[in-house]
């Protein structure tokens, strides 16, 4: 596989990666370093992905496993991971979301959920992945993810109502 | 009409029973601008979500193996190891031949030393008989 054809494959999924490892890494320095290893390791494996029915759905479990053994690591070192994402310049994202406060919000929200909720929530209302897809991405059973689904898109209302009523951020 | 068809839709939302569609359907409703203030605390849930896919990796993927640099250094390796042997190979030979030449003129040298020395040990034979003639000479001379 030559690398023009390898990008072909890999581009319309490698936002997704980003957006998934940023989700739990939070900073976007570890994020993209991790979708730049899960890239290159893909890269290795370019000769096998053929058999894969679905690269994408490949990757983004690589990137979830990748993502939790850093998260793992890093608390077993006993460091937070600390992410600088204050001054940027390029991401408007940062920009737009720091103009809406409200939509601020609701990352700072998506940071406190447990990991489990925080990706299926990250893949079905952010990427809008089947529930079959998200079974397979993170190895769950389908009445699990809809459990948390539900409970991360409550605890995602009930906190922005606190916020609202008392109208602090 | 389209109200209570949001609200109902919303209960379905949050116990994780809509479909993609459905859900889709919310999403775009709540990017609208004139929301009803009971409605209005959702609204920035799923403008986030609209706002988060936007999100781009925008890092230059470098991808190049290092394998290939592998490659060109083996290959420049057997090269200057070629060289090496070819042109080693030519100068020991040189040097060999250097060496024959060297040790042919020693022996030459050598052979023509001898014959002059044999040849001086000769003349050496026939002053001796010189002296013989001088010893005669004197004794004559002396009887006198």
């Amino acid at each position: 596989m030559k690398q023009a054809e390898f990008l072909n494959v890999v581009m319309p999924f490698k936002d997704k990666l980003y957006r998934l490892a940023k989700r739990l890494l939070v900073s976007s320095e570890e994020a993209e370093d991790a979708t730049q290893e899960i890239l290159l390791k893909l890269w290795a494996k370019k000769k096998s992905m053929a058999n894969y029915k679905n690269v994408e759905a490949f990757a983004m479990t690589m990137t979830k496993n990748f993502c939790l053994d850093r998260l793992k690591s890093k608390q077993a070192g006993n460091l937070k991971l600390v992410h600088s994402n204050y001054k940027e310049e390029g991401t408007n994202l940062q920009n737009q979301v720091e103009a809406r406060d409200s939509l601020s919000w609701v990352e700072k929200i998506m940071e406190e959920l447990p990991e489990q909720q925080k990706m299926v929530l990250q893949l079905r209302d952010v990427e809008q992945y089947d529930y079959d897809e998200i079974e397979a991405l993170l190895g769950m059973k389908p009445t699990a993810i809809r459990v948390a689904l539900s409970r991360a898109r409550k605890t995602v209302r009930e906190k922005l109502m606190e916020k609202h009523s008392y109208g602090i951020g | 009409m389209e109200l209570d068809n949001i609200e109902k839709l919303l209960e379905k939302y949050f116990e994780a029973t809509t479909t993609v569609a459905e859900e889709e359907e919310l999403r775009r409703y709540f990017s609208k601008e004139d929301i009803p203030a009971h409605l209005e605390q959702y609204a920035s849930m799923f403008q986030y979500f609209n706002l988060a896919k936007e999100e781009r990796f925008t890092k230059q993927l470098a991808l190049k193996p290092k394998t290939n640099l592998y490659k060109w250094a083996s290959v420049a390796a057997v090269a200057v190891l070629a060289f090496g042997v070819y042109f080693g190979n030519d100068y020991r030979e040189q040097k060999q031949a250097e060496k024959e030449e060297a040790l042919f003129a020693y022996n030459q040298t050598k052979k023509a030393f001898t014959l002059l020395a044999e040849n001086f040990n000769k003349g050496t034979q026939k002053v001796a008989y010189l002296k013989e003639f001088e010893e005669a000479k004197d004794k004559i001379y002396n009887n006198d």
